[in-house]
């Protein structure tokens, strides 16, 4: 109970805590028939039934489906995430940069792929290379494009085959995660470098450090401590975003859990889904856990006079939405 | 991509006819356009319904009712943390299909609905959380001041907090929106036919050879066009209503 005044309420006297506890049972009672009439449904189909549940004690489903799928989730949350966050760093610092011709490349390539939706980049990667491929092959760039393939792409698993080019759906889940969330993250970076107060820049200069120095000894590692939470947060959206391989039936732990088990235990898909939602939700929520920590421990630190980019700020708004002086709030990351 | 091929003359290849070539993505683009409609559709609809959600939650999760306090942050905890394609999927196919919750005898109709339902339930936990930092951002003088000068609750409410709520929210929505108009792609995974499964379905056809890159330019550039100026708009919108402290 907040018994003490919000902006909202003022702190309750005694007729106003009686209508609260009236309010709250008319509430439960209308919860609890909620629930009732759902699982009334749920039994109306048979969604009860032990032989729907059962699968997921068993320890061969978690052994040869669930688990793995879980691991290649893993897997390309890991491998986007390191790439996503150096992407982030490169790509903020060439935002930053004095020279223009350094500066509005890097700020074309991060709102273009802030501009397209996740799944278009996966496609991209995904579909296009097939088709273009072989025209390709017939050019004078044949060669150069089966040298490539072979020395070059041919470490991220892509192959070529008689002039056609495939790409694995890991390759192409990790790229479309690592360019829309680097170009994400690359925003958070600068943000983060333009958020620490300017005395700071001005005393390293001043004591006759270079712009390197400046960058690299005072901004930056006061940077980091800013923006950690919101870099937290943005890898929960990236995780999330691992779920999108389903459609290009990449083996993650959706189409392990909801495409693989359900054929073989009756079309148990509802309970597959529950089982799978259950594994991103508790793995989503100690993730955000260690962002909300992470922020309150540096706003906690006096070791900068930085505001801290709270864990839910996330990036910054999209192209055109710069507004100053805005609270973010608790939006969790970029969706 | 190789640039064009100018000096290379002995060759019969070029570059603009066989990789740029844009007349696969015309001959095709009355269902490309119809791919960008529904996306629209979808984005419309899921904008009113998530902003209603999102509200309702708030006021949910700032009532002095503990059971709805509660109700509004496991909905929001469940629905924030879960996949939006999982989240597409169980309406689809759970909750449609299985528990044969249909909106309509017309199953096009009934996925449709369904992809608004769960593209706002998700949105609207994000709205939600939005709405309530906007709550957070009104110092506590100005509810006492409202108070003190003798303002009932729902006056101080209509008249000194919400205007100052929503106005702190401006950017922020306009982002969730933004966001919200690209995840409309994932609906693909529901089966609703919008751009993202269009052009799946034009890159699956093996008569669609050339028109590959193009096909992605389109897109891009119709996607732009949908994102660019909802982001101008809430910008604008946002710098006008800024309030001043």
């Amino acid at each position: 109970m907040s018994q003490e005044a919000t902006v909202l309420f003022d702190a309750p006297g005694p007729r106003a805590r009686a209508r609260h506890r009236l309010l709250t049972a008319i509430s439960a009672v209308l919860l609890l028939a909620v629930t009732v009439l759902l699982a009334w449904r749920f039994n109306d189909k048979g969604q009860f039934e032990a032989k729907l549940w059962n699968p997921f004690l068993k320890k061969d489903v978690w052994q040869h489906l669930i688990l793995p799928g879980l691991w290649n989730t893993l897997k390309a949350a890991l491998v986007a995430s390191v790439l996503a966050i150096a992407f982030g760093i490169v790509f903020g610092l060439a935002r930053l940069s004095d020279h223009r011709w350094v500066r509005v490349p890097a700020g074309i390539v991060v709102e273009f792929f802030r501009a397209i939706p996740l799944l278009i980049l996966i496609f991209l990667v995904f579909f296009v290379p097939n088709k273009v491929s072989p025209v390709i092959a017939e050019s004078p760039f044949g060669t150069f494009q089966r040298i490539l393939v072979d020395n070059v792409f041919s470490i991220f698993g892509v192959e070529i085959n008689a002039g056609v080019v495939t790409v694995p759906a890991f390759a192409a889940v990790v790229f479309g995660l690592v360019m829309y969330n680097g170009s994400v993250l690359a925003e958070v970076v600068r943000a983060g470098v333009n958020s620490i107060p300017r005395g700071q820049s001005e005393a390293a200069y001043s004591i006759g450090l270079r712009k390197n120095g400046v960058m690299r000894l005072v901004l930056l590692p006061q940077a980091v401590t800013v923006m950690m939470p919101a870099i937290v947060s943005q890898l929960v959206v990236l995780l999330k975003d691992t779920a999108l391989g389903f459609i290009i039936s990449y083996g993650e732990l959706l189409q392990a859990g909801f495409k693989n088990v359900p054929p073989n235990f009756n079309n148990n898909l509802i309970q597959a889904g529950v089982v799978v939602g259950v594994i991103y939700i508790a793995i989503n929520m100690s993730l955000s856990r260690v962002a909300t920590w992470l922020e309150a421990r540096s706003r906690r630190s006096r070791k900068t006079q930085a505001k801290t980019m709270g864990a839910g700020a996330g990036a910054p708004p999209p192209p055109g939405m710069a507004v100053t002086g805005q609270t973010t709030g608790d939006t969790g990351g970029i969706i | 991509m190789p640039p064009g091929t100018v000096g290379m003359a002995p060759t019969r290849w070029n570059a603009m006819d066989d990789l740029f070539n844009f007349g696969p993505f015309f001959d095709n683009f009355d269902q490309i356009l119809e791919g960008f409609w529904a996306t629209v559709r979808l984005s419309a609809a899921a904008a009113v319904l998530s902003l209603i959600i999102g509200i309702v939650l708030v006021g949910f999760r700032v009532a002095p009712i503990p059971v709805l306090r509660n109700v509004g942050t496991v909905y929001v905890n469940i629905l924030r943390n879960t996949p939006l394609t999982l989240i597409l999927l169980m309406c689809s196919l759970g909750l449609n299909d299985i528990l044969s919750l249909k909106f309509s005898n017309v199953s096009a109709t009934s996925y449709y609905w369904w992809a608004v339902l769960g593209l706002s339930a998700y949105t609207g936990a994000f709205v939600c959380e939005a709405l309530r930092s906007g709550i957070n951002t009104v110092p506590l003088g100005q509810a006492e001041a409202a108070r003190s000068i003798g303002l009932t609750f729902v006056q101080s409410l209509r008249m000194i907090i919400l205007p100052q709520a929503f106005r702190a929210v401006i950017a922020p929505l306009g982002s969730i929106f933004i966001a919200m108009i690209k995840n409309t792609t994932v609906a693909a995974a529901a089966s609703y036919a919008e751009i993202a499964l269009i052009m799946k379905t034009l890159l699956d056809d093996p008569s669609f050879t050339s028109g590959a890159i193009p096909l992605f330019i389109g897109v891009a550039v119709g996607f732009m066009i949908l994102t660019l100026p909802t982001g101008f708009f809430f910008g604008w919108l946002a710098k006008r209503m800024a309030v001043a402290r």
